[in-house]
């Protein structure tokens, strides 16, 4: 395999506590070494990333690629070329999918669909009940066995506390966390908005705060009954985040994520009736998006995740509450966490650690810092550099976001995975 | 919030009438003055010229005799052809999506769009993607906005009350569904009354609704205190299946309107409601069919005031 060297960039790498300029080398797949050339290395490329920064390749916890299934909407090879451009080298499939990801043989398929396409690091997240039924427990040995990473139930109600209570118990016992998307249906119920101004304001069917504040709660209760490791998918609400705090203070082993795009946007930011801000969770009110945003600094709340679902022009055609909830959202993850930075919400290195070191301590993988002997996923990236979404940059087949047309900061210019040139931004003339 | 660009031409006037929010007090107070127009000419004119060769499609998705028939008379009596389309809902969700209904029928060179839709934002939707010389008025879209009702009521207020900043309104009722509450509470705003008041259930009550410039109240008798009108919604049966209220008798006896309640607002307080009324629910008989009651004069006003709003969309010269 080549050997590369990445010099003069700026290297952040959170878990070591690097912020310097200097050389990175790559061989074998591997992190040679940062800032020592090793002995006798020779390399038989080198890039010179003047003026960028390198760092870890980010690890995204929540990203639909719509196969099986939903091609119409997206697939492996137009979802996995956005990911590279936007120096993602790992992404965590919900296991939504039609079919479910609740056998091996599903597994198996995206697995071989992402190695057809050239990305190699997918990780399937297991149905925690067939055919998401929320009734029958799925065959949580053999999802592991074959490559899932953990289990969930994705947005998909389970019927019942004690169908909860066994499937985590299940779960724990064949060590596989469970990313648990809170949400109370009989609370939320065909809700498309906030319960607040916004939806008030415009007629919107609400969801209360407390339909995930309460799921939050029945979790951890059961957590500490079945001793199952919970991970709470997309937080949006401070209520959530509050029941989170006092389980991690009690000592429970939970962590949480939350959907960039929920840092970002409260509902009073929402355009009335345009469907690219239509959410699940739903956009919250400002005092959740501050309390999110907090959370992240003081690490309650761990990841940042793009919660990726693109979707095709169709399902975003219609009266606001008949569309398709969800964002098109692995391109502007980057530059939408630089926007924290910007706030002052984040330092560089805490952002891009919820980016990569903290999803990798959710996932257990051997991922997310630039150590010697680690696989090489690097991401370069200009952080000055102002790009606008459009058809012309844009790499996912799904264009639904709020952010469409606005000119952004930050943009990815190279992305290794194990070592590998998987994306390289092209010079704009 | 937003301002709602999309009903204005680049000059201010109107292109389509989708909601209230965004409208100057100029503005409504012209649709105001053009309906006393339609409403002072001699009694025998019927019928006005200036949508001549124009069609007006009434698009209803929900059903609704009575606000499809004033639009249907109103666009006559401006000389526009009308078709009545009702489309129901079950026809849309079995395939033809809600923009395919609206090429189709932009297809047989319309000029303007009545919509009634069970969903809020419909309108808008259809608004965003028809050709720009069709316009669209929202005759009623799911919980949002029901504005040219609204403007019906101010038309039926400023009748007995030429100065709204002195007024002291209350609506009473299901806020929470109604979308014509919204319309309401955003035109007595932008008129300048001096109060507006909900009284209902919190059950009713959507979130925040202070936000909208209103006064909560939980309680008819206090809340009924000093009022000049008196707001009436209408409530849907079904609501008592879904544990939003316990029994008809039971919201009777805390908020229906009946004589003795009345007289806790002010003398001679008006009484109006958007119909259809449910006697002996929200309201009794003897209220409703009362001296103070603004009910039918309402309903005859939809007319002249749904001619007002088409006519000022439908310039006569910008054919």
């Amino acid at each position: 395999m080549k050997r590369i060297e990445i010099k003069q960039g700026r290297v952040i790498d959170p878990v070591n506590n690097i912020d310097k300029i200097g050389a990175l080398y790559i061989s074998d797949g591997k992190i040679a070494a940062v800032f020592d050339k090793p002995q006798g290395f020779e390399a038989d490329e080198i890039i010179d990333v003047k003026n960028a920064i390198v760092c870890p390749g980010f690890i995204d916890l929540s990203a639909r690629l719509r196969e099986p299934g939903q091609t119409q909407k997206a697939t492996f090879r137009s979802e996995t070329k956005a990911a590279a451009s936007a120096g993602i080298t790992s992404l965590c499939l919900p296991p939504d999918t039609a079919p479910v990801i609740d056998t091996p043989a599903v597994t198996k398929l995206i697995k071989d669909k992402a190695e057809a396409v050239g990305y190699s690091q997918i990780y399937p997240i297991g149905a925690l009940t067939q055919g998401l039924d929320g009734k029958r427990l799925s065959a949580m040995l053999a999802l592991k066995s074959a490559g899932c990473i953990a289990v969930s139930n994705a947005n998909a109600p389970l019927k019942n506390l004690v169908i909860l209570r066994r499937a985590m118990e299940y779960a724990a016992g064949h060590q596989l966390t469970l990313f648990y998307r809170p949400d109370e249906p009989s609370l939320s119920q065909q809700g498309c908005a906030h319960e607040g101004v916004f939806a008030t304001h415009y007629g919107l069917p609400a969801i209360p705060e407390a339909a995930e504040s309460i799921a939050v709660a029945q979790c951890l209760e059961l957590a500490e009954l079945t001793e199952c490791r919970i991970h709470f998918s997309q937080i949006s609400s401070r209520r959530a985040i509050i029941k989170i705090q006092q389980a991690q203070k009690y000592g429970l082993d939970v962590t949480a994520d939350v959907a960039i795009h929920q840092l970002l946007l409260s509902e009073q930011d929402i355009e009335p009736f345009n469907s690219a801000y239509h959410v699940i969770p739903p956009f919250r009110a400002k005092e959740d998006k501050k309390y999110l945003q907090e959370s992240l600094a003081t690490g309650i709340v761990k990841a940042i995740c793009s919660d990726h679902q693109p979707h095709d022009l169709d399902a975003k055609l219609g009266a606001f509450s008949e569309t398709e909830s969800g964002v098109s959202a692995l391109e502007t993850l980057l530059p939408l966490t630089l926007k924290l930075v910007e706030a002052n919400v984040l330092s560089l290195s805490d952002a891009l650690a919820c980016l990569t070191l903290k999803p990798a301590e959710i996932l257990g993988i051997n991922a997310g810092t630039l150590t010697q002997g680690m696989p090489a996923d690097i991401c370069v990236f200009n952080p000055d550099e102002l790009w606008q979404v459009n058809d012309k940059n844009w790499l996912s087949a799904g264009k639904n976001t709020p952010f469409w047309g606005q000119t952004l900061k930050g943009r990815v210019t190279h992305t290794f995975q194990k070592g590998q040139l998987i994306y390289t931004l092209e010079k704009s003339s | 919030m937003h301002n709602q660009n999309l009903q204005l031409t680049a000059d201010g006037r109107l292109k389509h009438f989708l909601t209230i929010e965004g409208l100057s007090a100029e503005i409504l107070t012209e649709i105001l003055d053009t309906a006393e127009s339609f409403e002072s000419m001699p009694k025998g004119v019927k019928k006005y010229p200036l949508l001549q060769g124009k069609t007006v499609v009434n698009l209803f998705f929900e059903n609704s005799t009575r606000t499809r028939s004033t639009f249907e008379l109103a666009a006559t009596r401006l000389s526009a052809e009308v078709l009545n389309m009702d489309i129901a809902r079950s026809s849309t969700s079995k395939g033809e999506s809600l923009l395919d209904t609206i090429n189709n029928l932009e297809a047989m060179n319309v000029d303007m769009f009545v919509v009634r839709h069970d969903q809020s934002g419909a309108a808008h939707f259809i608004a965003q993607h028809t050709s720009p010389h069709i316009s669209i008025i929202n005759a009623g879209d799911g919980q949002h906005a029901h504005p040219t009702q609204a403007m019906l009521d101010m038309f039926t207020i400023r009748q007995h009350h030429r100065d709204f900043s002195r007024l002291k309104v209350a609506i009473v009722g299901d806020v929470l569904h109604s979308r014509v509450a919204r319309s309401q509470i955003q035109a007595l705003n932008m008129l300048g009354v001096k109060e507006i008041r909900v009284i209902a259930p919190k059950t009713l009550l959507p979130a925040q609704i202070e936000s909208l410039g209103v006064k909560i109240y939980l309680d008819m008798a206090e809340g009924l205190n000093d009022i000049d009108i008196i707001m009436m919604l209408r409530l849907q049966k079904e609501r008592m299946n879904s544990a939003f209220l316990a029994s008809e008798s039971e919201y009777y006896k805390c908020f229906g309107l009946t004589e003795e309640r009345l007289r806790l607002a002010k003398k001679n307080a008006l009484v109006m409601h958007p119909g259809p009324i449910n006697r002996g629910l929200e309201i009794a008989s003897a209220v409703a069919d009362g001296k103070q009651s603004l009910i039918l004069q309402q309903v005859h006003n939809g007319i002249a005031v749904r001619m007002a709003i088409m006519s000022m969309i439908i310039q006569p010269e910008q054919a």
